[in-house]
């Protein structure tokens, strides 16, 4: 799948950087605010979970549509140590490093979809999507 | 024979100065930056190409080189100004030294010599430019830094401390600390932490205000979060975080009016108290008229 444009999270920094891009990108497309916060804080996420767990991956955007409705896509993907189990990480409050734990659930509460394939050893894959209202 | 090659740039000088800014206006024309005057564009042109000669000539670099840097540095133009002003130069004198009639000197080593010329002054530049970015940067993560936690004792017992910015690993640490020290060192009862100026609060940033609330409450006093925007509400109501553990309010002046009662205070507006007395003074005045 090829993607408009993608942001490679390294630094700390970058997590910034991309939620920026996605906050601009979302804007452009028509969300309102509060669609632009959720967006923006669903990517702070993703990208930190790539930092925190993976060191280095991407987050890449697209415009998808539907049936009369357009959307934005970010894709986080990394090749980090993968998710053993995702159905515990999709539990609220399960976090090994010692946060909230609410970070992939949250994701998923924020965005409209959401799409995980991870192995063990090869990395992470997530699909989010949210449609303008 | 190296002399000589060099000789013969400098012997041309004026032509080859003539040839390299007609290149460099072609150049400009296509990157044309309105912001800059013509006059201002030519006049720093010419000196650029003086100082490539008189670079070239002495076979070392001037100290001239090192104000002019600074200069264009200063003036905020590109590095690929110079860059490509350095390249352009190349290109004609050597252009320059193959045309030349009187040269019998193979094409290779006419190149060979010419970077032998020009590159020590695309180092330097790039060096004196890189150091200014790389200085600059440092500053401003020291200022940063100063902006990054502030508290303000406002009133006896009661603290603010307003963010604005993101919020990164080593930024909610520095305001941990502050937060704590300043607590300490204000007698502060009640602490009003303001993320209006916050942009996203995900669950790091939720995380660490959590505790940075949890160590004020262990060190006996409160900590109230100020400055939710709605839109913020709603993407922490969605990501499920438990702020129910401290007050929370919509604005600062709200939470500014609670932590008033918190610590039994209370601000009153003495010019109006005068006025509603007279108020009440004429209306009495004049219910006896009536």
């Amino acid at each position: 799948m090829d993607f408009r444009t993608c942001v490679n999270i390294q630094k700390e920094w970058d997590i910034v950087g991309a939620r920026q891009f996605g906050r601009d990108f979302s804007k452009k497309l028509g969300f309102g605010i509060v669609d632009q916060a959720r967006i923006a804080t669903a990517i702070s996420e993703l990208a930190r979970n790539i930092y925190l767990y993976a060191g280095s991956g991407k987050i890449c955007f697209d415009e998808v549509e539907n049936v009369g409705s357009r959307g934005i896509c970010i894709v986080a993907i990394d090749t980090g140590p993968g998710i053993k189990d995702i159905s515990q990480v999709m539990e609220d409050g399960f976090s090994t490093s010692g946060g909230l734990g609410a970070g992939l659930p949250g994701v998923k509460r924020l965005m409209d979809e959401f799409d995980i394939t991870s192995k063990t050893g090869e990395g992470t894959e997530i699909r989010v999507v949210k449609w303008v209202r | 024979m190296a002399k000589n090659l060099k000789e013969i740039l400098v012997d041309n000088s004026n032509g080859l100065v003539h040839m390299w800014l007609e290149e460099v206006a072609e150049k400009q024309k296509e990157v044309t930056n309105s912001a800059i005057s013509q006059d201002l564009f030519e006049n720093t042109n010419r000196e650029f190409v003086n100082i490539i000669f008189g670079s070239v000539e002495k076979e070392s670099l001037t100290s001239d080189l090192d104000s002019f840097t600074e200069r264009v540095i200063n003036l905020g133009w590109p590095l690929s100004y110079l860059t490509d002003g350095l390249q352009l130069f190349k290109r004609v004198a050597i252009e320059f030294l193959i045309e030349h009639e009187e040269l019998d000197v193979p094409v290779p080593k006419v190149l060979r010599h010419v970077d032998e010329l020009v590159n020590p002054i695309i180092n330097q530049l790039v060096n004196e430019y890189s150091g200014s970015w790389e200085n600059t940067v440092s500053l401003q993560r020291v200022a940063l830094q100063e902006l990054s936690a502030p508290l303000i004792p406002v009133m006896d017992n009661i603290t603010v401390m307003p963010l604005i910015g993101t919020i990164d690993t080593e930024r909610a640490k520095f305001i941990m600390e502050n937060l704590l020290d300043g607590v300490i060192k204000h007698h502060a009862e009640v602490v009003l932490i303001d993320i209006t100026g916050v942009p996203v609060v995900d669950t790091m940033v939720a995380h660490h205000i959590i505790q940075a609330a949890e160590a004020v409450r262990l060190i006996g006093s409160t900590c109230i979060l100020v400055g939710i925007r709605p839109e913020i509400a709603q993407t922490i109501v969605n990501l499920g975080i438990d702020l129910s553990k401290f007050p929370t309010k919509s604005s600062l002046r709200k939470g500014f009016t609670t932590a008033l009662e918190m610590t039994n205070q209370m601000i009153v507006q003495t010019n109006s108290e005068e006025q509603t007395i007279e108020e009440l003074i004429d209306s009495l005045d004049r219910s006896k008229q009536s």
